[in-house]
């Protein structure tokens, strides 16, 4: 299986940006920015007019070869260039500059239900969706009881979509796009939505997809569907690729990217949409007893977590919350620092000011093992301000937990220390 | 792309590459998706009349309501010469063809800004898009010309020999639709004030067609070959003259043809050129 599925050779993709300036939107804009051309075109080189800050590179020089059959995946942060290299590979968008060349049909899955009309049965969406995503009708009507059957809709198969639950209208989608038979299979992104039920079907089926020795290219913020479904792993940022390794040191690369110093994350101010945003976070940090900044704790010590953060003016009903989940990408908690209503009622409403919210975890709570601390300020259902869904990692050590004269790994991502009791019932 | 299944070295290759410079149409590719064509149609017309009481029943009342009100103020209150014809038929048989002009000019136009989610999302050539839109409106055509037929049976007209031109003349008007259709739905992708504008431009361009009034109307000479400029004259002249009878279509309808043509040329090369940077900029 030494054939190439893939080969993409200096791929980049230059976009605009400010459109509002630099591109015409409108005729009064277009006869303007016509004028403007001109000018250009005697001032300076054609060279010079695409560079500057009108425009941005979401993709540089990037270059990779995927073999027939493997299962590959592209990890990165929100705006490193993961979606654009899949529109480019799925022919949705044209490069810039470079070249690429694909050995195959090409099926994306790049949103779940697009193209499905909502006033259309489950049926003609079933027959519309197919043809849109590129089967030909004999194909649908050969794998209809099929797509069906996997959806689960069953007696619903009439009914309008718009009628449908987001549930089924997630599963009838999923289960169309699922029994697409391309060479190569591009899937960004489906996992994020539905229940767990759902995603635990979808990672079956893109598990057969993989078994069947097709090729595959899996962008997901789910490290551990990446870490499950694939060998190998292309880390982007910045429209580059930084790394290109065995899933799991790939993954433990992306987790680790961007930290300043070990145990502590600062955040550099383009980081913000702007300087106006109500909520500009300055660091995390993990401490341990001591109040030290560090990158290993011990979990039967505890520790604190701490936020800080600057209010230009006060916010009102603002929460700070903290996840905690594994480096395979499981929740292990979330916690809000208003969580307890004293708490919300003494500071939901924030004056301007630079504030600390510490979190303290318990001693005995974490198993040891690698953990990742995601971010996020918002106010309930109103408005989110801040997230950061990987701020920071940082290890925890299981020396003298719970249970520790047995040095055996315990399963499971904490280790609490319960109370248990031991009766005797009969002799 | 015939084949589903995997087959080592006979899967096609696709080249990506920056696009530059003429890209001619490639009707094989188009072909291929041509199922594709056939079910965005069927969506358009199926979507358009569903939870509508009368359905259906619209693309027979449009017509001859429009039919209704042409009559009244131009043939009755007006008193427009008609040719020699009732003016209900007159003004009907001038209708058709313009309804399925204006209706597929104006989904057109809108029609890639209206399906942004699969553009952006999935590859399949564009030009399906406005393709379809136009079929869809020849099927509300292909139902109105039943109307037409009993409109004129009830004033006692039958179609001659001449009725086999009416297929040409249909192809005909499609392509002028479609053509129009190519421009005004790539510049509505930049320039959304492409849609707001296509009503104007559909009032306008149908005030300069001879839909009320007869094309006599326009004085000879220089005045009637710039009015041949708009191709809607030759067909609805022709249209007119293969159902009922009045002028054969004369030179006027030839300067129609070559705008058509121009319009066509000039309208898929725009949609080629532009085609490439829809995703980054619907």
């Amino acid at each position: 299986m030494s054939d190439i599925a893939i080969r993409v050779e200096n791929i980049s993709k230059r976009y605009r940006i400010g459109l509002a300036q630099s591109r015409p939107d409108t005729l009064r804009d277009f006869l303007t920015f016509q004028f403007r051309q001109i000018g250009h075109f005697f001032s300076r080189s054609k060279k010079n007019r695409y560079e500057g800050p009108g425009y941005i590179w979401a993709l540089k020089d990037v270059s990779f070869e995927v073999d027939r059959g493997q299962v590959m995946g592209i990890i990165g942060r929100n705006g490193a260039g993961k979606s654009t290299l899949l529109k480019i590979l799925s022919r949705v968008t044209d490069p810039t500059e470079g070249f690429g060349e694909i050995h195959g049909r090409v099926g994306s899955l790049l949103e779940v239900g697009t193209g499905f009309h909502p006033e259309l049965s489950g049926r003609e969406n079933i027959y519309l969706n197919g043809a849109i995503l590129g089967m030909r009708r004999e194909e649908i009507n050969r794998k209809f009881d099929e797509i069906v059957e996997f959806s689960e809709v069953g007696k619903f198969i009439d009914t309008p979509v718009k009628r449908f639950s987001s549930g089924m209208y997630l599963r009838l989608a999923f289960a169309v796009a699922a029994h697409l038979e391309p060479e190569i299979l591009v899937v960004d992104e489906v996992l994020a939505v539905g229940d767990a039920e759902f995603q635990r079907k979808c990672l079956g089926k893109m598990n057969d997809v993989a078994q069947q020795g097709r090729t595959v290219l899996f962008v997901s913020h789910n490290m551990s569907a990446i870490l499950r479904l694939t060998q190998e792993a292309i880390v982007l940022d910045g429209g580059k690729i930084v790394m290109r390794a065995p899933t799991p040191e790939a993954v433990d690369y992306y987790l680790n990217m961007g930290l300043t110093k070990q145990g502590e994350r600062f955040w550099r101010s383009e980081e913000f949409v702007h300087e106006h945003n109500p909520f500009q976070p300055v660091a995390l940090r993990v401490l341990n007893t001591q109040g030290e900044v560090v990158d290993t704790v011990n979990a039967a010590d505890g520790f604190d977590i701490t936020l800080e953060y600057q209010l230009p003016s006060a916010v009102n009903n603002l929460r700070v919350g903290l996840y905690m989940m594994t480096t395979r990408g499981e929740f292990v908690f979330t916690s809000f620092d208003t969580d307890d209503p004293e708490m919300f009622q003494k500071y939901s409403a924030r004056p301007a000011g630079r504030y600390i919210s510490r979190c303290h975890i318990p001693p005995n709570l974490m198993n040891e093992g690698r953990f990742v601390l995601g971010v996020n300020a918002s106010s309930y259902r109103i408005q989110r301000f801040f997230q950061d869904d990987k701020a920071l990692t940082f290890t925890v050590n299981a020396a003298g937990a719970p249970g520790s004269h047995w040095p055996e790994k315990r399963l499971g991502p904490v280790r609490p220390q319960l109370d248990w009791k031991i009766e005797k019932v009969e002799e | 792309m015939e084949n589903a299944q995997p087959r080592k070295n006979q899967s096609p290759i696709t080249y990506l590459k920056p696009a530059k410079g003429w890209l001619p149409v490639d009707f094989k590719e188009l072909w291929r998706y041509r199922e594709l064509i056939f079910f965005l149609t069927w969506r358009d017309i199926k979507v358009r009349y569903k939870q509508a009481v009368l359905g259906i029943a619209w693309a027979i009342l449009q017509p001859l309501l429009t039919m209704l009100i042409f009559t009244i103020i131009f043939g009755v209150l007006l008193k427009t010469p008609s040719q020699g014809l009732p003016y209900p038929l007159f003004t009907l048989s001038a209708l058709l063809p313009w309804q399925l002009f204006a209706t597929a000019l104006q989904r057109s136009s809108v029609s890639l800004v209206g399906n942004a989610n699969l553009i952006t999302k999935i590859y399949f050539p564009r030009l399906a898009i406005p393709l379809s839109t136009v079929f869809a409106a020849l099927f509300d055509f292909t139902i109105s010309i039943v109307v037409l037929l009993g409109v004129m049976a009830f004033y006692g007209y039958w179609p001659g020999w001449k009725i086999l031109w009416l297929l040409p003349i249909v192809i005909f008007t499609f392509l002028t639709a479609f053509s129009v259709g190519l421009w005004l739905s790539a510049l509505n992708v930049q320039y959304r004030d492409v849609q707001h504008m296509v009503p104007f431009l559909i009032q306008v361009w149908m005030y300069a067609s001879p839909i009320v009034y007869p094309i006599e109307t326009i004085p000879e000479g220089v005045w009637r070959v710039l009015y041949g400029l708009n191709p809607m004259v030759g067909i609805i002249q022709g249209f007119r003259w293969a159902l009922l009878d009045g002028n054969p279509p004369d030179a006027t309808s030839l300067i129609s043809a070559v705008m058509v043509l121009i319009l066509l040329v000039s309208g898929l090369y725009y949609f080629r050129r532009m085609e490439k940077t829809f995703a980054d900029i619907v």
